[in-house]
């Protein structure tokens, strides 16, 4: 690629460079320099590297360029188009340079091309799949390989004894199956390309698309047998050379197979122990499979096989093994890397292509080789298929037979093996390139373009995305499980038993071996989906604004839900396993729970705004490397906090409103900030485990109810002025930490005070009980919910309306809710003593609006709280004080 | 795997087997063959313990289901059209099954149906035709393993029961499960390509 590019792009700017050259001797002693050099062109120590960027830069622009018209894009496959666009561009540098000095290096093409884009599609290949139809895919790259490489070598062998190609192109027999090797291979990359845009079902694709890449041992042995059959004269070849190919087949692949593996047996162990350096985990990824690729090269093997195995093999245990950004990473770093180098091939083999001093044009080779090649194909695949057929469980029909035939393209692959020929041994290899490439650019644009229609035209099945559900997920495996009890009872040994043995195998001991005890708790598929369909429920469920109620009822429209155990709230279960993705929204489910009640609160604060809980998906992710800064940040936000809360506390004892404790606040909340984070976690370091983050701190949140600013002439003011001790954790344990804090011998904590009105107030009103959540229930809110759902939102918002109502009376005092920290803080919101630390007075306003209309709002009774039983089962009323203790994790190093 | 005689006459009732069963004159042969083999003593029937002793169904999660389903009705033997009779479900479906069956006929046992209701049945284990919650939770507990938790096993189940259940009794019809496979090729996943 380096050295690939530099001709190219650097040709304009050659001349520049060289009239530089004399004035760039940096620092040369013995050279009188003018003086400090303001500006120096420095060209050629960047060049090479910025030409690569350049290039990869160029292709990336052509490629917005070409999908900015989705017409264009849905007719042509993206690789017709940088096809095409290579063409341009080589044409402009002929023009330019009068001399075309560029192609596509079979070194570069080799080295760094091809890897990323065969670890991709080994990475994500659908190992089921492949292991389902591996007879089909192995018939089709081995026998069909061979099939094509030999017949097409000897059908232009015949054309040319016939007469029918020109003399002067000088090759024998072995020229011709040599040739025939390096042509017939169906091309990773070419299929890849044209097939991922036409979206035919899974068995056909995996079919076409694993022969492509399983072929490349074959190709390969072909091609080095014949180069060097070709090399030594056929009249040299004896019958052990012979028997020498056959037997490098296997060793070939074969071995190629068995470094990849290895390889994946180091990457997985490896993944392994990084718990404490996430960081690097996406770069061992790379770095392994990069080491197969190179050592497979290195020994003559087939690279691609060693790859392609490597990145089946690890991908389960690697995936359970790292973080999930390290996951992210990967995925999107492989995806981005095979796209580019993919976007780089198909747009070098356009340019190398109008070099046309490498060319030699013949018509009747040309012409017979593309026939052949077409024409060998199908029978190839109808002859196989029709054998395969026989043993298969669904055979291939005619249709697909045709898109087989069809979908084999030739590529790079193809082109770079041309290139690589040595002219001295094979005195056609002009003939042979200009073939090649007419071959590539045959099957890559014309086969390309008319693949979508035709497989429109002929109805073949296309694959079906649908959402993995738990029932399918469960019942695949009890068929499989069952099948293979068929095939015992049966007696026949077949894939099924086979698999099962294996599965059984691998859970046993290589799960075990190579998978961290945590990843291999949590790794099993069922929980794996169940897991899977909780985040994307999370995920569309915030992607909707979080106003439909739950996203879980888009799925499951009948939940029966409200009886449904405690226990069964994500957000416990995640505590539990020890994944913290926010999945608040099962919480529908489990209304009546005391947990899930509490952790709606907890939710609550948090989204309130204390810190940003970030997003927590493995708890120490990264963390060596964003420490510092989050708790920079935190500790900023802390510092900030703790001055509103002061302006508050001064402004209220100023109107005396009287807060118990409110005066050593200031005091505390500055030792706090001063005395940082780690005194809070030690304070309360012994918070249970069972919330399921290694470090819990607890924080004392000191929440003043609205009726001490409100309702203070009340009646029941003075129990209220007292106020009341929430505590979060339902446990005995917390609750005892909850009474201590709560008497304030522990620093307080930050104040919270939320910038906006949490979104658990607003999406999730059994959460809090909160009758003021109507205020933000606009129109839209309900178009968005689904039909079987709006009943039942409706009714919902009615009864809030009607709480909310003005002629509603005065609450009930006995029921007054704990969790209400951000309504109850609020009125103290607006008072704006320092503009640096102003509340948005829109804000300010919500707040009290929402607060007024919360005051009287009679509680309903099932949404009665949390404290009830805690409350007054632990706690004696005269504690109670008008502090909220709520005891929550705020991350590792609060 | 035939220890016992090799001779096509041995099966006996060989024909309304066949017709039955739709198994071809081989495989059947195959099958008697097999089940001779597994009947320990020449008893003439499989009793539960013949079957206990392959060794891979001992590790099969679902191996003691499997195995009661051969036994239907609390039955301590079985003989070999009963034998034949359920390993038919696992017949792949064939072009002439679907084209050219006589509709008087009942449906063949190796239908898309009959073979959604063999695996039906082993999860219903009471037979009141719904799997319920508690049922779930069985298999599940069988199909997941040890890794994942009581509590964990027990949303699991509440999450799969919700999903299909659509007339919200809190478990699983047939309708529904059939419902919930809809999407799924069962011809192909529930069958064993030498059952012909």
């Amino acid at each position: 690629m380096l050295r690939a590019a530099l001709p190219l792009l650097g040709l304009p700017l050659a001349g520049a460079a060289a009239a530089e050259e004399p004035t760039q001797e940096p620092g040369s002693p013995g050279e009188p320099l003018p003086g400090l050099v303001l500006f120096r062109w420095q060209w050629h120590e960047v060049e090479a590297p910025y030409l690569v960027a350049l290039w990869i830069l160029v292709a990336s622009l052509a490629k917005i360029v070409f999908h900015l018209s989705r017409k264009v894009t849905s007719v042509v496959p993206e690789s017709c188009l940088l096809i095409l666009l290579g063409l341009v561009l080589g044409g402009i540098v002929l023009a330019v340079a009068k001399k075309a000095e560029y192609q596509l290096e079979p070194g570069t093409f080799f080295l760094f091309l091809l890897p990323p884009i065969v670890l991709d599609s080994g990475y994500f290949m659908p190992s089921r799949l492949l292991f389902d139809n591996l007879g089909a895919i192995l018939t089709y790259a081995v026998v069909g390989t061979l099939w094509n490489a030999f017949t097409t070598g000897a059908a232009l062998w015949g054309l040319q004894q016939a007469g029918l190609v020109a003399p002067r192109v000088q090759a024998g027999l072995l020229d011709f199956l040599l040739f025939g090797s390096l042509i017939s291979a169906v091309d990773p990359v070419a299929v890849l390309a044209v097939f991922e845009e036409v979206h035919v079902n899974e068995t056909l694709f995996i079919i076409v698309f694993g022969e492509s890449l399983l072929n490349d041992a074959v190709t390969v042995v072909l091609y080095k047998v014949c180069n060097s059959f070709v090399a030594m004269g056929s009249a040299n070849v004896r019958a052990t050379d012979y028997l020498k190919g056959v037997a490098s087949l296997f060793v070939v692949s074969l071995g190629g197979a068995a470094v990849g593996l290895v390889f994946a047996f180091l990457l997985a162990l490896t993944t392994r122990f990084t718990k404490r350096v996430r960081i690097i985990e996406p770069l061992l990824v790379f770095l392994l499979a990069y080491a197969a690729y190179l050592t497979a090269e290195m020994a003559s093997l087939s690279a691609i096989l060693a790859v392609t195995m490597c990145g089946l093999g690890c991908k389960k245990y690697v995936e359970a093994n790292i973080s999930h950004k390290s996951r992210t990473t990967v995925k999107y770093t492989m995806k981005t890397l095979a796209s580019c180098a993919e976007t780089v091939i198909f747009m070098l083999l356009g340019i190398s292509a109008v070099d046309s001093s490498k060319w030699a044009w013949d018509s009747g080779l040309v012409l017979g080789t593309l026939f052949f090649i077409l024409f060998f194909r199908a029978l190839g695949v109808v002859l196989q298929t029709w054998v395969l057929n026989q043993f298969r469980l669904v055979p291939l029909d005619k249709i697909d037979q045709v898109v087989m035939s069809y979908g084999g393209l030739r590529g790079a692959v193809a082109f770079a093996l041309v290139i690589l020929l040595d002219k001295t041994k094979v005195p056609a290899k002009d003939y042979f390139v200009a073939t090649t490439i007419v071959v590539v650019f045959f099957t890559v644009i014309v086969q390309g373009l008319t693949i979508k229609p035709l497989v429109k035209w002929l109805k073949v099945k296309r694959s079906e995305h649908h959402k993995p559900t738990l029932n399918q997920e469960l019942h695949e495996h009890t068929f499989d499980h069952i099948l293979a009890a068929v095939e015992d009872v049966v007696g026949h040994h077949g894939y099924h038993y086979w698999r099962d043995r294996w599965e059984q195998f691998d859970k046993k001991y290589l799960s075990q071996l190579l998978m961290r005890r945590s990843a291999y708790r949590i790794k099993d598929q069922i929980w794996d989906v169940y897991y899977r369909l909780n985040i994307r429920d999370a995920i569309s469920f915030v992607d909707q604004g979080g106003h439909v109620l739950s996203a879980t009822g888009l799925t499951l429209p009948s939940m029966p839900s409200r009886n449904s155990v405690a226990e069964t709230s994500v957000t416990n279960l995640l505590r539990e396993s020890g994944s913290g993705a926010c999945l608040d929204l099962q919480v529908i489910d489990t209304v009546r729970s005391g947990r899930d009640r509490e952790d709606a609160v907890m939710h609550h604060l948090l989204c309130g705004g204390l810190y940003k809980p970030r997003r927590r998906y493995k708890a120490s992710c990264s963390r060596h490397f964003i420490l510092d800064d989050a708790q920079e940040r935190q500790d900023k936000e802390v510092f900030q906090q703790n001055m509103k809360r002061r302006l508050e506390s001064f402004k209220s004892t100023k109107h005396n409103i009287c807060f118990a404790k409110s005066k050593p606040r200031p005091r505390k909340a500055g030792c706090k900030k001063k005395n940082g984070v780690a005194n809070t976690a030690a304070t309360n370091g012994k918070s249970p485990g069972d919330l399921g983050f290694r470090d819990t701190a607890a924080v004392i949140l000191t929440v003043e109810s609205e009726e001490d600013e409100e309702e203070s002439d009340s009646s029941e003011t003075e129990k209220d002025d007292e106020g009341i001790i929430f505590v979060a954790r339902a446990t005995s344990e917390v609750l005892q930490e909850g009474k201590v804090s709560g008497s304030l011998e522990v620093c307080p904590s930050p104040r919270i005070i939320p910038p906006s009105p949490t979104c658990a107030e607003k999406e999730l009103p059994w959460k809090s009980g909160q009758g003021d959540l109507v205020v933000y229930v606009s129109s839209e809110t309900t178009k968005i919910v689904p039909v079987d759902m709006q009943m039942g939102w409706n009714q919902s918002i009615s009864s809030l309306e009607s709480l909310a109502s003005p002629s509603c009376t005065q609450a009930p005092t006995v029921t007054r809710l704990p969790p209400r920290p951000l309504a109850a803080e609020e009125p103290q919101a607006p008072l704006e003593l320092r503009p640096s630390f102003a509340f948005p007075p829109s804000l300010a306003k919500a707040g009290r609006s929402r607060s007024e209309s919360s005051a009287d709002l009679p509680r309903p009774q099932e949404l009665q709280p949390l404290m009830q039983h805690e409350d007054q089962s632990h706690l004696s009323p005269g504690t109670a004080s008008s502090h909220w203790c709520i005891q929550f994790n705020r991350g590792g190093r609060l | 795997m035939g220890s016992g005689g090799s001779r096509a006459a041995q099966v006996p009732d060989a024909e309304r087997i066949r017709r039955e069963t739709g198994f071809s004159q081989a495989t059947l042969l195959r099958l008697y063959h097999r089940f001779r083999a597994l009947d320990s003593n020449k008893k003439g029937y499989l009793s539960r313990m013949d079957l206990q002793q392959i060794g891979a169904l001992a590790v099969n999660p679902l191996g003691d289901r499997i195995i009661d389903s051969f036994f239907p009705d609390g039955s301590l033997r079985v003989e070999f059209p009963d034998f034949a009779r359920v390993l038919a479900h696992f017949r792949p479906v064939d072009d002439e099954d679907t084209g050219t069956r006589d509709p008087m006929q009942p449906e063949p046992l190796n239908s898309r149906m009959n073979k959604l209701r063999f695996a039906f049945q082993l999860y219903d284990l009471d037979g009141d035709g719904k799997i319920s919650r508690h049922e779930m939770l069985q298999v599940l507990r069988l199909m997941v393993g040890v890794q994942v938790t009581e509590e964990q096993l027990e949303s699991i189940t509440d999450r799969t029961v919700q999903e299909a259940d659509e007339d919200g009794d809190g478990a699983v019809s047939f309708l529904e499960f059939t419902k919930s496979l809809e999407k799924m090729n069962i011809e192909q996943k529930m069958s064993i390509r030498i059952l012909k």
